[in-house]
């Protein structure tokens, strides 16, 4: 009896042990581009789901499990999970994914940071330090940020060096080609006018010239009161929009409500992989995204 | 000058669609070095029942009591830094509202010992329940349970050390061990050396899909208390009595939470409930001053007493959540010795109870607005419908919540 306990002791302990670099991926992007650049040499997790505010996430009992045995930490950053990624990573005691370790990656690390707040003060509402957070939602960023990821793959598990490589430059290729594609795709969304639920897009308005003309929360993170939106849709009448734009994961009623009574479209863009059926991988992400925005054009 | 430089390197480096050496700025927790924080709260209260009488069948119990009118809680001053590559510091000082500086929270915590450990030294909430280690201004009502403030006056805190240890399981799976001092109830101060209480506890936890998630657990308490005070039995005037011997808690924890698509900013709906059983016994010294005409008198005394709460919040919209929590508390029947009969009673044949209702506004996470009703059937005989209405706001440094 003792030796079937102890086997299964033991069994308990090395249930994580197998080759595979274990991932744990804040949200569901970064799983994507992690599965692009190491394919079946790691094991990925993905902490939050695609329609998920990730600003709002609990520091889930099984988060802090998965967290303990993660080799590898890909994440947003820029404060993007300030709200629980602290307690995980103590809790976890697991000194490889620390902040500083090579363990922690941080995408945002890697690409030009936009809407960088020049005073911080909480009167101002969800405002990050390091600029928004939400820098997925411009193809280009991910050139960087792969480049970032794969160098950081084969430091912490250099055996598989070429392999890594041989991935990250059939994602280069294939994504630059993607880009080229979208680009032209997307031509004639540049200049067009557009309301946004939340702060989420300046990376995609920076992309694809779209100019954004109001939000609808009266500060990042608030809730759109009802004297807020009859505040945005008197001003429409100056600055007309062509759509309202929102994140899969938001509630759709402010958006609704302004679209019906400034009878424009309302457009839900996935926001990250899996935000919409369509949006099933990173490259879906984008196609999907910008036919959205185009059939909003119609 | 140095930021300048940076992103226009970054600009180039996008162009060329290459990776650059511009980091971006450094964390901002590291930012505020060490990361401050203040809470502010305080409360409104209209109550039918003098504050000061306990629950009944717990007299010899810590009673927290509610405050009438309105009233400064306590205010909550947060500090929070990383030591050194090894350690993490954290002190919480408590500036009550009629003066005087305590200091409620202050330990020294591993940062990554690795291998699932996790030693924490210092003045800590003990990891017991689920409640306990929770700060009082994430609390889910303007009170703590029944069963917490009359068998943990309200938390337990203690000096000492805790080790848990976190297992590398796919879910959840945590034991951990405290020893202490001792010095808080159900534990009394004393002058002796070594250890002065122990506590175990084991929590589980996972994810039901994307929407579930729960956390359950069971915990041990033992401590011995020597000569441990407490004032005012009602029934037989205002008399202290004095009680050693051994406390023994036993403690089940439960906690479950949904989400529609785990998206919790919109909306989650959080189920849960506890319950502790403690068994005392040793000798009472009735009226340890003398004060009363029965005179002071001693004699064995034992019994167990319990009590649990269940409660559920539900947020419907991002801004608003309400809540409903029952609560519920056994005295036991005591045993005593010859000496106490007549003295002490033995058998209340009484139940405490409350119903509590919330809701709260919250405009922002950093700032929250509670009203909560509650009918309060802890007293014999002495029903007390109680209207609160509190705030709780934070400033500065804003750590991250535990589950």
């Amino acid at each position: 009896m003792q030796k079937i306990l102890w086997t299964l002791f033991l069994l308990l302990l090395t249930s994580n042990a197998h080759a595979a670099l274990n991932v744990f991926a804040c949200e569901p992007e970064w799983a994507a581009l992690t599965q692009q650049l190491a394919g079946d040499k790691a094991s990925i997790y993905t902490a939050t789901g695609p329609l998920q505010d990730p600003h709002q996430v609990q520091a889930r009992p099984s988060l802090i499990a998965k967290a303990r045995s993660a080799q590898l930490l890909v994440c947003t950053g820029a404060e993007l999970e300030i709200g629980w990624m602290p307690v995980v990573l103590r809790e976890s005691t697991n000194s490889k994914i620390q902040p500083g370790s090579p363990g922690n990656f941080e995408a945002a690390k890697y690409v030009t940071m936009l809407e960088v707040p020049t005073r911080l003060d909480r009167a101002d509402g969800d405002v990050h330090a390091a600029g928004n957070p939400h820098i997925q939602t411009d193809a280009r960023n991910f050139l960087p940020v792969a480049e970032a990821l794969s160098q950081r793959l084969i430091q912490l598990d250099p055996a598989n060096a070429v392999f890594y490589q041989q991935r990250f430059t059939a994602f280069n290729q294939q994504w630059r080609a993607a880009i080229a594609k979208w680009e032209k795709q997307a031509a004639p969304l540049k200049g067009i006018s557009i309301i946004v639920q939340h702060k989420g897009f300046p990376y995609l308005n920076n992309w694809l010239g779209l100019h954004e003309v109001a939000e609808l929360e009266p500060k990042p993170g608030m809730e759109p009161s009802a004297a807020w939106l009859g505040k945005v849709l008197n001003g429409l009448q100056q600055y007309p929009a062509r759509m309202v734009i929102r994140a899969a994961y938001q509630d759709g009623r402010p958006s609704e409500w302004i679209a019906e009574r400034a009878h424009v479209p309302a457009v839900v863009v996935p926001f990250t992989v899996g935000g919409t059926p369509q949006a099933n991988d990173l490259f879906a992400m984008f196609d999907d995204t910008i036919q959205r925005l185009l059939a909003g054009l119609k | 000058m140095f930021k300048k430089i940076c992103s226009g390197t970054a600009v180039a480096v996008l162009m060329l669609h290459s990776v650059g050496a511009c980091a971006a700025s450094p964390g901002s927790d590291n930012a505020f070095n060490p990361a401050l924080s203040l809470i502010l709260s305080g409360t409104y209260g209209s109550l039918q029942q003098d504050p000061a009488i306990p629950a009944t069948g717990f007299a010899m119990n810590p009673n927290s009591g509610h405050e009438q009118s309105f009233n400064l809680g306590e205010s909550e001053l947060g500090i929070a830094a990383d030591i050194d590559p090894l350690f993490r510091g954290i002190a919480t000082i408590s500036l009550a509202s009629a003066g005087g500086v305590s200091v409620e929270n202050a330990f020294v915590q591993t940062s990554s010992l690795g291998n699932g450990l996790n030693l924490k030294f210092g003045r800590i909430f003990s990891g017991l329940g689920y409640l306990n280690e929770q700060h009082s201004h994430t609390w889910d009502f303007v009170d703590q349970p029944l069963v917490y403030a009359v068998l943990w006056g309200d938390q337990l805190k203690e000096d000492g050390i805790q080790l848990k240890w976190l297992a590398p399981t796919d879910m959840f799976i945590e034991v951990g061990g405290e020893l202490g001092k001792g010095s808080n109830f159900p534990g009394a101060v004393r002058a002796k050396n070594g250890n002065g209480e122990g506590v175990l506890f084991a929590h589980f936890g996972d994810d039901i899909g994307i929407e579930q998630s729960w956390r359950a657990g069971v915990s041990l308490h033992q401590t011995h208390a020597v000569d441990r005070l407490s004032s005012s039995i009602p029934a037989a005037g205002i008399v202290s009595n004095s009680f050693s011997g051994d406390s023994q808690t036993g403690g089940l924890d439960f906690v479950w939470k949904y989400s529609p698509n785990g998206n919790f900013y919109e909306r989650y709906l959080k189920v849960q409930g506890e319950y502790f059983q403690r068994k005392e016994s040793g000798s009472l010294t009735y009226d340890a001053a003398g004060l009363s005409t029965a005179g002071t008198a001693t004699g064995s005394y034992s019994v167990t007493q319990s009590g649990w709460y269940v409660q559920s919040v539900y947020q419907f919209t991002p801004n608003w959540r309400t809540g409903l929590r029952y609560d519920r508390l056994d005295p036991g029947i005591a045993s005593l010795g010859v000496s106490l009969t007549g003295k002490v009673i033995s058998d209340y044949a009484f139940n405490p109870s409350r119903l509590t209702w919330m809701t709260d506004y919250n405009a922002s996470e950093f700032s929250r607005i509670r009203l909560q009703l509650a009918h309060d059937n802890s007293r014999q005989g002495l029903p007390d419908n109680q209207v609160l209405v509190q705030y709780i706001v934070s400033m500065g440094a804003h750590g991250a919540h535990q589950y």
